[in-house]
């Protein structure tokens, strides 16, 4: 399995305040990963630091092979759709194409011209005057006929509303089966996530706290319910991911590929949301720092 | 890149373009009057009616302004615009380096910036050629090419001004990332630069020439006279002997040839100014008689002579050249912050 993106030990500072630290993460190529954490988890910043918009004050960060930025050729290779979807607003559709098609050597006419036939988008319209779920699928656009071998997205849905949203994914799962394109997205919403992804990637307070396939995360965390327990007693081969306890019950989330034999659990399966939740919530106890639990208590 | 370039420059560019092109339509269109003038008896200046004062001065101010015009309206927003929108993270993610992206950019703009202003200022130097030409001491009241007021708007150095208003526009658009500000600042520099050369730079580009002088009527220039009374300090100024120079400093020096007020007996010596409104004025004695020439003999006498320090009219070109030069230099260096930051500091 190649990777498109490998990171290691990959930390990004402003001034005295870590955006990233210590983030070591493997991204298999042809998937569709989801890069999900709570606002604020460094989720720009990774993805900046994949496109080469930002600079790694530690660690080292490879995408398709190559230093992000380094060259035309690595550019070329990469497609970034930024948060916010950024475009020209004095800039006609038409335009925009017309400049992606002449700072782009592998740039795809076809693609990007039926894309905006079927988006029945006006050529002569200028982006400003487009709706943000217009504007976005006009940035995916040029994102895609760009025809790169990884397509990063940072929030490109979190600003639409829900129809939107569905259509721009929709779009986007479309031009992955087409082109065989690896994809990148982040996202808040789990939701968003869920109906593209089959990769995901949870990071919260800079830390990657679990990466899988969709379907091994679906399989193996399961929801344990039960007469008050102390966690400690848990066999080896379960992992704890969140803990709740009332008088007389308590609800684990936890992680395990063996099957479960104590009869006094009722188990029943999680969303992907609830998994994503679960390590959202409640910090992993071995990975947080002593002050910060302190902090928590 | 030079058409996406090209593309988001050109309502500024138009806009400037106008502008030249509506000046250099004006400025044809009453030249050849001012040449046929130049070509009568006499001084042109005796035959110059208060639209073609006029005219000078608005070139004067048209090649003055179109530097900062660049500098504001071409050079603060390039960047800074695309900072502020975020439209740089679209841009800098095509197939194409941000090196390339500015230098392009950069490029193309000054290009554009040099030969717009290029052109005005040959419009607006064809115009005032028959005036420059003259190169009166003061033209009649209109300054000589040499002088700061239109050094600046004659030859080359209105390009090199151009190029270095649009990449200082560039580079503190960067920094600030905020076009307005930037806008701002560029202009405040920019005026202080435009302020700072011709008081303390450009007269050290060139050696300068030095005269000194025995007091005599012909080389005199004016005696001034401060308003605190006959007893208070005076100073008298001579002229180089040639049209046209611009003159540094100006002043009397004792026989050892060191810098000195004048003696005090020259107030006695002097007759009293002509009338009582002009007291604080520089005063021409023209139709004076022999007390004036008396006061001279004692001076010169006494060992007193007037020493003047000044940049000769033929160095007009020497000097273009060189501070067309420092200006160059200055963009250059300029650009090359700008490279390092797009480079390392928007990280």
């Amino acid at each position: 399995m190649t990777a498109v993106v490998r990171a290691e030990g990959l930390g990004k500072r402003y001034r005295r305040r870590w955006a990233l630290q210590d983030c070591t993460l493997e991204i298999p190529a042809g998937h569709v990963t989801g890069l999900v954490g709570p606002n604020g988890a460094g989720k720009t910043t990774l993805l900046s630091l994949a496109v080469g918009l930002l600079a790694p004050t530690a660690g080292t960060i490879e995408v398709c092979g190559g230093r992000p930025g380094a060259d035309a050729a690595q550019l070329a290779k990469v497609g970034f759709v930024a948060q916010d979807t950024p475009t020209y607003p004095g800039l006609t559709i038409a335009e925009h194409l017309r400049l992606g098609a002449r700072l782009n050597p592998r740039w795809d006419k076809t693609v990007a011209q039926s894309r905006i036939e079927r988006l029945n988008l006006d050529p002569g319209q200028r982006a400003g005057k487009l709706s943000g779920g217009q504007r976005a699928q006009l940035a995916l656009t040029l994102g895609l006929a760009k025809r790169p071998e990884l397509l990063i997205l940072d929030e490109p849905v979190s600003s639409l509303d829900p129809l939107a949203r569905r259509e721009f994914l929709q779009s986007l799962m479309e031009a992955v089966a087409e082109h065989e394109l690896s994809v990148l997205l982040s996202s808040h919403v789990v939701s968003d996530l869920e109906r593209v992804c089959d990769h995901l990637v949870v990071l919260v307070n800079s830390v990657v706290r679990v990466e899988g396939d969709v379907e091994a995360l679906l399989s193996t965390h399961h929801r344990l319910t039960g007469p008050t327990y102390d966690t400690s007693r848990l066999p080896a081969d379960q992992q704890l991911v969140s803990a709740s306890h009332t008088d007389r019950q308590s609800t684990l989330v936890i992680r395990t590929d063996a099957p479960i034999l104590d009869p006094a659990w009722t188990v029943s399966q999680l969303s992907l949301e609830d998994i994503v939740l679960a390590y959202m919530e409640r910090p992993a106890l071995p990975v947080v720092p002593k002050q910060a639990l302190e902090v928590l208590r | 890149m030079i058409w996406l370039t090209w593309r988001q420059l050109r309502i500024q560019a138009a806009a400037v373009y106008a502008l030249v092109a509506a000046a250099a339509v004006t400025l044809a269109i009453t030249g050849p009057r001012l040449a046929d003038l130049a070509k009568l008896d006499g001084s042109i200046f005796d035959r110059l009616t208060q639209a073609d004062r006029n005219f000078f001065f608005t070139g004067v101010i048209a090649v003055a302004v179109a530097p900062a015009v660049i500098g504001i309206f071409w050079g603060a927003p390039m960047v800074a615009r695309e900072l502020e929108a975020g439209t740089h993270r679209l841009v800098w993610n095509q197939s194409v380096t941000r090196t390339r992206w500015l230098a392009t950019k950069l490029g193309v703009t000054a290009l554009a910036a040099a030969v717009a202003v290029g052109a005005l200022t040959l419009a607006v130097s064809w115009w005032s050629k028959p005036i420059d030409g003259a190169l009166s001491d003061t033209n009649g009241s209109l300054p000589a090419r040499m002088t700061p007021v239109t050094f600046a708007m004659r030859g080359i150095t209105p390009i090199s001004y151009a190029v270095f208003a649009l990449v200082l526009g560039v580079a503190i658009g960067l920094v600030v990332r905020r076009p307005v500000p930037a806008m701002a600042i560029t202009l405040v520099v920019f005026i202080f630069v435009q302020i700072a050369v011709p008081l303390w730079v450009r007269p050290h580009l060139v050696p300068t020439a030095e005269q000194t002088v025995t007091f005599n009527r012909e080389r005199l220039d004016g005696i001034s006279i401060n308003d605190n009374g006959p007893s208070s300090p005076m100073r008298i100024t001579v002229n180089t002997g040639g049209p046209g120079n611009w003159v540094l400093s100006n002043q009397t020096v004792d026989a050892t040839g060191r810098p000195t007020a004048l003696p005090a007996w020259m107030s006695d010596c002097l007759p009293p100014p002509p009338g009582p409104g002009e007291a604080d004025r520089a005063v021409v004695t023209q139709a004076g008689v022999d007390p004036i020439e008396a006061c001279f003999t004692r001076l010169n006498a006494e060992g007193y002579r007037q020493r003047v320090v000044y940049q000769p009219a033929k160095h007009f070109w020497p000097l273009q050249w060189a501070e067309t030069g420092m200006f160059l230099a200055f963009s250059g260096l300029l650009a090359w912050f700008c490279f390092w930051w797009t480079r390392r500091r928007l990280m």
